[in-house]
């Protein structure tokens, strides 16, 4: 633990550091799903503002700012990570990389990982270099994850792998994907599958994106046909697997629920439905009082991240804290999204209209409910496993 | 750099105060109480007082444990698990935290006092059916070196059986806090007949006399010593809030790990099993923003506002919940005066409006996140 000067000379520091080297265009404004720098060999950043401010901040370590260093992170501690959140949002700092890499591949190698892999995936992740993919879903296996049938065969050196997975966000613009295989038919379902990493870029590996109701088409289907996956490149145990999703589902989950970037990007909901009124227009009393409700709530939402976030460091975790975090922050989010289509009335009913994304963004979060398990099965583990109810 | 999670010492606290209130204050004995007329437990808080509860905010110098705004909290939350009446929000807190803004022997005199048990005090703000302190009516004439009060009070918690009143009042240029014994001349004290059975009062001041020794703090500006002492009462009440929804809740899934219908336990059912389980969610989230709120009050009391509005609002909307869904999931017995669950529900509705209501507290956050 540092002493209160050393945390205040690295606020300082880090205070400088981001006046120097976040630009102007990557500060303020109300984060959209459209404006989120993924990173990857095919990124086609927005600005060169966008490509200098990850850059600049993968130099330093601070896309993944708490791991370690020789993985590409900043090593920061706890007490550290606080300050700079602090810091980010008190200049509304967009986040300069985001990706399934960092959320959930990441803290999956960091925990199952050998040192080789974490060596070899970790640090191209921090630098937005490769972008990952998560192939979990299948047309057959929804809530019940744990029955994919996707297979992989044993050929000695390899796998070779056969199957379709569903819903993987952003297929089409990853050039890697970390999926669940089933490597043993005969076992009991969760002990058949092991998680393997797989480049996009192989024979077999086909992927077409799905449109959804946004317009837009973040989800994919994914084909695999005899596609050819080295022994090395599996994480964790072979057949164990599930313990590796289960593992990263936690991740994902907080994730959804906004932990990633805050589920306002730090800003309050109130300035940014001021700033969607029409001129000289007052919010109404009913739209007034949602938003203080939403806003009372996201804000105590955050404060339990922080919470679980502390009581992970001093080891008193209350355990599965992620299933209520999902439910409750992508609750919030769906009901976030409501308020702002209110506020910008019938100038949010146009796509790319005045409001650029907003209404694109608001039809994206539907899916906040259903993806990485749904609410209702969120509902279902707190209740089995929290609440010790029967069945 | 506000940590959320209880340090070692609040823990053994919890614990130590769990062991004590199980013991001698399970919710049986509120019922005993209440069956019996009363509403103020004078041996208990003597007890409490011993255990260095009733000194929780009060200086070491001053007799006290001094442990602060968390570990108030703490206490709260535990006495709210077993719906416990005591003046412990109302003398510990409140006047408490009202009179260490107040550097003078007389203070630190009264400070002693509520640390032994020896003085109980009751805030008496409110004059309308909702908390405004800021629209106060009653009027305090000068005259002399003195004032002369004269106005009615209403929802005075703990008021009738205080010994000191803590009353606000209006003065030539601004809002006056006096202190005055609650038995001076001119004061009438009506006892409220409450749903949670808890002593409250309307007062009556009919040209009560104060010395300007009456009066805590400065004259015109009772708000540097009102402000801190009211979050840090909404604060603590919050987690009294926070302990009532865990104990009602915890009385819900007992009873859905009981009860049995159509041939199975109700707690097998997943229309149950899911409103439970999202009670269990606002109830964690609760408590983070109630935790956070002593935290600030110990460690950055002039910028705390908003942590406590939100902590008030949450615990509000929170309690609320858990006492409507425990009533729910209990289904008859739940409406019956001879089971428990009642007695969360009326005491969840009154926490409500103490100090201000969900919509007070939720303004006060919007107005600090710029709408």
């Amino acid at each position: 633990m540092q002493s209160e000067q050393e945390l205040k000379h690295f606020r300082a520091e880090l205070r400088d550091w981001l006046e120097a080297n976040c630009p102007a265009e990557m500060r303020g404004g109300e984060p959209s799903e459209a404006s989120v720098c993924w990173g990857g060999k095919s990124f086609e950043f927005e600005s060169d503002a966008q490509r200098v401010w990850m850059e600049r901040a993968a130099a330093k370590g601070y896309t993944v700012p708490t791991w370690p260093v020789e993985y590409g992170g900043a090593g920061l501690n706890r007490a550290q990570e606080k300050i700079f959140i602090e810091e980010m949002d008190r200049i509304e700092a967009r986040n300069p990389l985001q990706s399934f890499g960092i959320w959930m591949l990441g803290p999956a190698l960091l925990h199952f990982g050998s040192h080789e892999q974490k060596l070899h995936y970790l640090p191209p992740i921090a630098r937005g270099e490769i972008r990952w993919c998560q192939g979990y879903s299948e047309p057959g296996a929804g809530s019940d994850l744990a029955s994919v049938q996707t297979k992989g065969e044993d050929k000695g050196d390899h796998w070779l792998v056969n199957g379709q997975k569903i819903w993987t966000s952003y297929a089409d613009k990853a050039d890697w994907i970390f999926a669940l295989i089933r490597t043993d038919r005969d076992a009991p379902k969760h002990k058949g599958i092991s998680f393997l990493l797989i480049d996009m870029e192989d024979p077999g590996v086909e992927t077409r994106p799905i449109k959804l109701i946004s317009g837009a088409s973040v989800f994919c289907e994914t084909f695999f046909t005899n596609v050819k996956v080295p022994k090395e490149q599996i994480v964790g145990d072979e057949n164990r697997g599930w313990d590796v999703a289960k593992y990263l589902l936690t991740h994902e989950r907080e994730m959804i629920s906004g932990g990633g970037q805050g589920l306002s990007g730090g800003r309050a909901l109130g300035a940014v439905l001021n700033e969607s009124l029409a001129e000289g227009q007052e919010m109404d009393s009913v739209l007034r009082a949602d938003a203080m409700r939403c806003e009372v709530d996201a804000l105590a939402i955050g404060l339990t991240l922080e919470r679980y976030k502390d009581q992970a460091e001093a080891g008193t975790g209350a355990g599965d804290a992620s299933a209520m975090l999902k439910y409750m922050g992508t609750e919030l989010n769906i009901q976030r999204h409501e308020l702002l289509m209110s506020a910008g009335g019938s100038d949010a009913l146009e796509w790319d209209g005045p409001l650029g994304n907003r209404p694109a963004d608001w039809l994206r979060t539907k899916a906040n409910s259903i993806e990485g398990g749904t609410s209702e099965v969120m509902l279902s583990i707190i209740s089995r496993r929290v609440l010790g109810l029967p069945g | 750099m506000v940590k959320l999670v209880l340090t070692e010492d609040e823990t053994m606290l919890a614990d130590a105060a769990r062991g004590f209130l199980d013991k001698s204050a399970p919710v049986k004995a509120f019922r005993d109480l209440r069956d019996a007329g009363k509403t103020h437990d004078a041996k208990m808080w003597k007890e409490m007082a011993a255990m260095g509860w009733a000194g929780v905010l009060v200086p070491e110098s001053a007799g006290g444990s001094d442990m602060g705004h968390a570990a108030a909290g703490v206490l709260a939350h535990e006495m709210g698990k077993t719906l416990v009446v005591s003046p412990f929000l109302s003398t510990a807190v409140i006047a408490a935290t009202a009179l260490r803004h107040v550097s003078d022997a007389r203070a630190e005199a009264a400070l002693a006092k509520i640390a032994s048990g020896e003085a109980t005090y009751a805030l008496a703000v409110d004059e309308t059916s909702k908390f405004n302190p800021d629209a106060t009516a009653m009027i305090a004439t000068s005259e002399g070196n003195g004032f002369r009060l004269t106005g009615k009070k209403t929802f005075v918690v703990d008021g009738a059986l205080a010994d000191r009143l803590l009353v606000l009042a209006k003065t030539d240029t601004g809002l006056t806090l006096f202190d005055i014994p609650a038995d001076r001349a001119g004061v009438t004290r009506t006892a409220q007949n409450m749903i949670d059975a808890r002593d409250s009062a309307r007062i009556n001041f009919d040209d009560v006399e104060a010395t300007g020794d009456d009066v805590l703090g400065q004259v015109d500006s009772a708000m540097t010593v009102l402000k801190p002492a009211i979050e840090a009462g909404q604060a603590a009440l919050a987690a009294e809030m926070a302990g009532l929804s865990a104990g009602a809740f915890g009385m819900t899934v007992g009873y859905l790990k009981e009860r049995k219908q159509f041939g199975t336990l109700i707690g097998s059912f997943q229309a149950l099993q899911h409103r439970a389980a999202h009670l269990w969610c606002e109830i964690e989230v609760t408590a983070s923003a109630v935790l956070h709120a002593g935290r600030k009050l110990d460690e950055d009391p002039d910028n705390a506002t908003m942590a406590v509005s939100l902590a008030k609002a949450r615990a509000t909307s929170t309690a609320q919940l858990a006492v409507q869904e425990g009533v729910q999931m209990h289904g008859g017995i739940g409406m019956t005066d001879a089971f428990d669950i009642g007695f969360y529900m009326k005491r969840a509705r009154v926490g409500a409006e103490w100090l201000g209501d969900y919509g007070y507290h939720a303004n006060q956050v919007a107005k600090h996140r710029g709408f």
